[in-house]
């Protein structure tokens, strides 16, 4: 039954036995065992990394009504293949005048910083690297290695362009880390803890989107802004900066940030998933006595990985149905609009939550979802107020006819 | 020499070049990347220390914020970011005394201190550190007034910059 409880830990035993029973010292071998974990679990996400390339360019094709790749093995899926070949054997050009050591290094950080966001990931109950007590604010950490990667590539190209992209996409990612943050600490709030699979096991019976559907949505807008995807895809406005920090690299060093990047929305829709969806859990099915077969380590494996890939697909409809937002536009929409918001939102689930917190789990849902709910009926009106008087600044106050008209 | 004794004698001595580095390479945007490596070694040293906490906001805050600022002003203020300045100026000798002497005394203070042979006891088991030290920043018997007062300082600070850079005869801060 081991089998189905806990595979990590029954794998890990059986390798420390076999390498003991080599004559070699147990901490080495739990070491060694620690490493192989690790390398097993980074070679897993850049096949998935691999799978995501072809699936990110079917589902953009099925977005512009075209059918993507379709000519290598069923469904085009041997393509992505194609393609890692093509970088590898492309010549690998390091601009006259850049600085070689931060230029090399920065792809690497971009992809680091990616890789390490799955050390918290709790794929099952027992599937995870570590349960860490602080989860919520690694992800802001590595989110900050990423940023560094981003301004080291394009200070050290010595290219206008990669500089100007690089100043520009960092300006969005410091700016929306606040409203990150604030969200956050929603699902802290709520589960009273940071760690990921306390937040996950808080989850039941009510999962957090229900409790908090604003903190949701906000989390989503500033992952999207922290991912540098479109609408907020202000480093690489290909229109304007060719094609922002990255525009110097080539080969695998390109790929390495283009594959970093998939994989970062893929990740982030996981974290979406595992922060307001209820992680491994089916949403209460499994407790279920009828269903009580659901309850294992592989279905819960697999229902995070459903959800994450959900998350990532809703983030790819943002990418390729949204226009690129102006940068004055984008960074006053996170400061003026935003971050006010997430501390509102803040304060107001800290006051719901000492209030209800003594109270039975369905009114706690409910005075939460209706807080929620009063919350963002105030903004919407706040918002349409705002619009009006703006566009009465340009128009002249509006006619009653137009009113009438539906405008 | 156990495994934590080795990697805290690499992880120091990766952290104590790196702040070598800082001071004596001559381009500024090296500077800063050293500094950064030498922040997160101290943020290694945080999370050997079973500090969690420390750690991960050192690098939020100092990776994350800081440092970031720091390049940015570089990149901003400097025409050609190839610096070929003399890197002291006529106050050397000043912040060289005080450095000494800060090193000095912190010396002197860890010299006559008796915990430095002796092993920490161990935590409980379950005892989470981070619930510990949310309730001892607002436990009145321990945190709360620095805490307070931390606060109140960096909101006059951020007021204080809001009104910096705040252009009163553009009436607005839209330009």
């Amino acid at each position: 039954m081991d089998f189905l409880k806990d595979p990590l830990k029954l794998a890990a035993d059986w390798l420390i036995g076999l390498m003991t029973g080599w004559g070699m010292p147990e901490g080495v071998a739990t070491g060694v065992a620690a490493f192989l974990g690790i390398f097993v679990l980074i070679a897993i996400l850049m096949v998935i990394d691999i799978f995501l390339v072809w699936l990110e360019r079917k589902v953009v094709a099925r977005f512009q009504d075209r059918i993507g790749p379709n000519r290598l093995g069923p469904f085009g899926l041997i393509q992505p293949f194609a393609d890692i070949i093509k970088l590898l054997i492309k010549e690998d050009i390091t601009p006259a005048n850049a600085d070689k050591v931060v230029y090399n290094l920065a792809p690497m950080l971009s992809m680091m910083s990616v890789l390490i966001l799955w050390a918290i990931i709790p794929l099952a109950p027992n599937i995870l690297g570590v349960d860490l007590n602080v989860a919520a604010l690694y992800i802001v950490a590595t989110g900050a290695i990423g940023t560094l990667s981003i301004i080291m590539a394009g200070w050290s190209s010595n290219n206008k362009f990669a500089l100007l992209g690089a100043f520009r996409q960092v300006a969005v990612m410091v700016s929306f880390e606040i409203p990150m943050v604030a969200s956050l600490l929603i699902p802290t709030i709520l589960s009273g803890s940071m760690g990921m699979n306390a937040i996950t096991r808080a989850q039941y019976p009510l999962p957090f989107f229900i409790l908090s559907p604003l903190a949701a949505l906000i989390f989503l807008i500033a992952a999207i802004a922290e991912l540098g995807r479109a609408p907020f895809d202000m480093g690489e406005a290909e229109s304007e900066l060719i094609s922002g920090y990255n525009v110097e690299y080539s080969g695998m060093k390109f790929g390495m940030f283009y594959a970093g990047e998939l994989l970062h929305a893929f990740t982030f829709g996981g974290f979406w998933g595992i922060l307001f969806f209820g992680g491994y859990g089916l949403f209460g099915l499994e407790k279920l006595p009828a269903l009580a077969f659901l309850d294992n380590v592989y279905i819960n494996m697999l229902t995070l990985i459903v959800k994450a890939v959900i998350g990532y697909w809703i983030i790819m409809w943002v990418k390729y149905t949204m226009m690129r937002i102006r940068i004055d536009h984008m960074l006053a929409f996170n400061w003026k609009f935003l971050t006010p918001l997430s501390f509102a939102l803040l304060i107001v689930t800290a006051l719901v939550h000492a209030l209800a917190k003594d109270a039975s789990p369905w009114v706690y849902g409910l005075s939460m979802f209706l807080s929620n709910l009063v919350l963002g009926w105030i903004v919407v009106e706040f918002l349409r107020r705002y619009s009006r008087a703006e566009r009465e600044k340009v128009e002249g106050p509006a006619k009653p006819a137009m009113e009438a008209a539906g405008h | 020499m156990t495994t934590a004794q080795i990697i805290f004698l690499v992880v120091a001595a990766v952290t104590l070049a790196s702040a070598f580095m800082v001071v004596t390479t001559r381009n500024l945007i090296h500077a800063a990347l050293w500094l950064v490596a030498t922040l997160f070694g101290v943020a290694v040293t945080y999370a050997l220390l079973d500090a969690g906490f420390l750690a991960v906001v050192q690098v939020v805050v100092y990776i994350g914020a800081i440092a970031i600022l720091f390049i940015f002003a570089v990149m901003l203020t400097r025409k050609e970011m190839r610096d070929q300045g003399p890197q002291l100026n006529s106050g050397w000798w000043i912040s060289a005394l005080l450095a000494v002497l800060t090193f000095g005394g912190l010396v002197g203070m860890l010299w006559g201190w008796r915990g430095m042979d002796t092993l920490a006891s161990e935590m409980p088991v379950g005892f989470d550190s981070i619930n510990a030290l949310g309730d001892a920043l607002i436990s009145p018997n321990a945190f709360v007034l620095p805490f307070e007062v931390a606060s109140v300082l960096l909101l006059a600070a951020l007021v204080g910059a809001v009104y910096v850079a705040f252009n009163p005869r553009s009436g607005d801060s839209r330009k």
